[in-house]
């Protein structure tokens, strides 16, 4: 009797494990059909090509254009610009973290990133829009400083405790052989950084960019305070820009459900599911990599 | 660990999801819509609340659309709208079993204005059209100092936006199909105090929001319909008669016929305290 309930309650445990563990599976896939349902909708009114190339979005005017390259471009600048911020100060952080810091410096270096990854995306913008903004504005003299460049610093900040505590990791699990063996063949401290652990945590790396690059490509409430939201093709990073994101947000309280501006919503989630998936399963690759 | 970063998409979920919950209830409403008026339905409801204890009564904004999308899916019983609704939704609220009722609650002027630095101090509708459309690019051309306008403009989701579009930049001819639309390089933001905050930190801006947001920060400039008949500051007697021209009703929309707590709202908005209360926040009263 006791054996038997113990052997149901270890079934059940075992199950409830494995539940838990495919509902997230579950739910992506459920998003993801729940997008392409009502996402592919659109196309009904127009063509892939028109939507993905067109040059103009006036979603609510009679007749309404739909089309996302000005948008794509956005978010491509965007997350552009805050990866050459954040990807060398994120790494370079990480190694000063993992190889130099003395222990008791990196216990607060390692809370304090860790804070900033609590910091929410609507605080940045704000504080974003109060300080950085006029900032930019005056810096480089332009007429407003709504652009690509103060989203894209803002951004970076958000994006830098990821890739730190990723490339930190990655750091970390270089074997200390290595460290060991090129001290020992007469290598000064920062020639073991540059020429072997970088290139020995190198997949860790680009695995780390890779997620800091999805953090900022997601990244909604900052952006859409920040960068000025004009749907035009950027010529430059001082150009103010709309990017996927915003464009989602500040419009999904407007569309009418079952309108061909609610499905081409959707359907610029799509587009974005897949640029996030693929730059996941990139970052994926490189961590498998590393643990061979 | 997998990191997918899938939470704009969560976000577009839960809205789905929270469209289809929450049962109506005949003591609690649940107000939704324009963010111009929000200040106004909150003023509202904190009075109606305290003589009417028993009731409660939930304000959010978003924007007129929110408000009417949300109606049309049932998940609101009133409205507030910034704009007449359109006749698309009131087709996708009848596909739903939902008919809506309109009530006029009050007026309000959208002042255009201009940073205090800025020595423009009137402007026609005609030249308001041409700077918001991209035509004219400089200030110089209307009379200012040399610089690039900065045209500043509210999402797609405001009614103000779509009131500003029809009846400025397409001086109200056949609606928002007169094919006029924002300049390109016009920045949107999101709401009329981001407006607000650009235009005081920035001397080329120029932007529009309710008249309720005025202040010492932004100039409100003057505006004229046919610079004969004299130029207008957006002010109530102004927006009474009906001299300032760029001036428009503020809408509640109820669901269906409104239950008794939503009726004794209504009736409460347009007593004579209540109208009283769209003039302390800096509306116009229609009675």
């Amino acid at each position: 009797m006791n054996i038997k309930f113990r052997r149901f309650s270890e079934f059940l445990i075992e199950k409830a494990i494995f539940l838990s563990g495919i509902i997230s599976i579950l739910f992506v896939v459920l998003i993801f059909a729940f997008l392409l349902k009502e996402g592919l909708a659109l196309f009904k009114y127009v063509s892939v090509k028109d939507f993905i190339f067109g040059a103009e979005w006036y979603p609510i005017s009679e007749p309404p254009k739909f089309g996302i390259i000005s948008l794509i471009m956005g978010s491509v600048w965007v997350t552009a610009g805050a990866i050459i911020i954040s990807v060398p100060i994120g790494i370079a952080a990480a190694i000063y973290i993992s190889e130099i810091a003395p222990r008791k410096i990196r216990g607060i270096l390692k809370s304090g990133i860790e804070m900033l990854a609590a910091i929410p995306s609507v605080v940045i913008g704000f504080i974003g829009i109060t300080t950085l903004v006029p900032l930019v504005k005056n810096v480089f003299g332009l007429s407003t400083g709504l652009t690509a460049l103060s989203g894209s610093i803002m951004l970076a900040f958000m994006a830098i405790p990821t890739i730190v505590s990723i490339a930190e990791d990655a750091f970390y699990s270089i074997p200390k052989r290595y460290k060991e063996a090129a001290l020992a063949l007469g290598a000064t401290h920062w020639q073991t950084i540059w020429r072997v652990l970088i290139k020995a945590a190198f997949p860790g790396i680009v695995a780390a960019s890779m997620l800091g690059i999805g953090r900022v490509i997601g990244e909604t409430m900052a952006v859409m305070m920040i960068t000025g939201n004009v749907a035009k093709i950027p010529n430059s990073i001082f150009d103010p820009v709309r990017t996927l994101t915003a464009t989602i947000a500040a419009e999904m309280g407007e569309a009418v459900r079952g309108s061909d501006h609610y499905f081409a919503l959707f359907a610029i989630g799509i587009v974005l599911f897949v640029i996030t998936f693929l730059i996941n399963l990139i970052a994926d690759i490189y961590i498998n990599r590393e643990l061979k | 660990m997998k990191k997918f970063n899938i939470l704009p998409l969560l976000v577009l979920f839960s809205l789905f999801v929270s469209g289809c919950t929450r049962p109506p209830r005949d003591n609690t409403i649940n107000i939704i819509g324009s963010d111009t008026m929000v200040n106004l339905v909150q003023s509202w409801a904190e009075e109606f609340m305290k003589s009417h204890p028993d009731y409660f009564i939930a304000v959010t904004g978003g924007g007129s659309g929110t408000g009417m999308a949300n109606l049309i899916s049932g998940s609101c019983d009133i409205a507030s709208a910034s704009r007449k609704i359109k006749p698309r939704e009131i087709e996708l609220a009848a596909q739903n079993g939902i008919t809506q009722h309109e009530f006029i609650v009050g007026l309000d002027g959208i002042a255009v204005v201009v940073n205090p630095g800025n020595p423009v101090n009137e402007l026609t509708i005609d030249q308001l059209a041409d700077i918001f459309t991209g035509k004219l690019t400089n200030w110089k051309d209307v009379g200012g100092k040399d610089g690039k306008i900065v045209i500043l403009s509210r999402e797609v989701n405001s009614g103000t936006h779509i009131y500003f579009k029809e009846r400025v930049l397409n001086k109200g001819k056949s609606g928002a199909s007169g094919g006029k639309e924002f300049a390109p390089s016009a920045l949107m933001l999101s709401s009329s105090q981001a407006i607000a905050d650009e235009i005081s930190g920035n001397e080329n801006a120029i932007g529009y929001y309710g008249m309720g947001y005025i202040n010492p920060k932004q100039k409100p400039l003057k505006v004229a319909k046919d610079p004969k008949t004299g130029y207008f500051s957006p002010d109530i007697p102004s927006v009474v008669s009906g001299k300032y021209p760029i001036s428009r009703p503020m809408f509640l929309y109820t669901k269906n016929e409104p239950n008794r707590c939503a009726r004794e709202f209504l009736e409460f908005a347009m007593s004579k305290r209540g109208q009283e209360i769209v003039k302390e926040t800096d509306f116009v009263p229609v009675k």
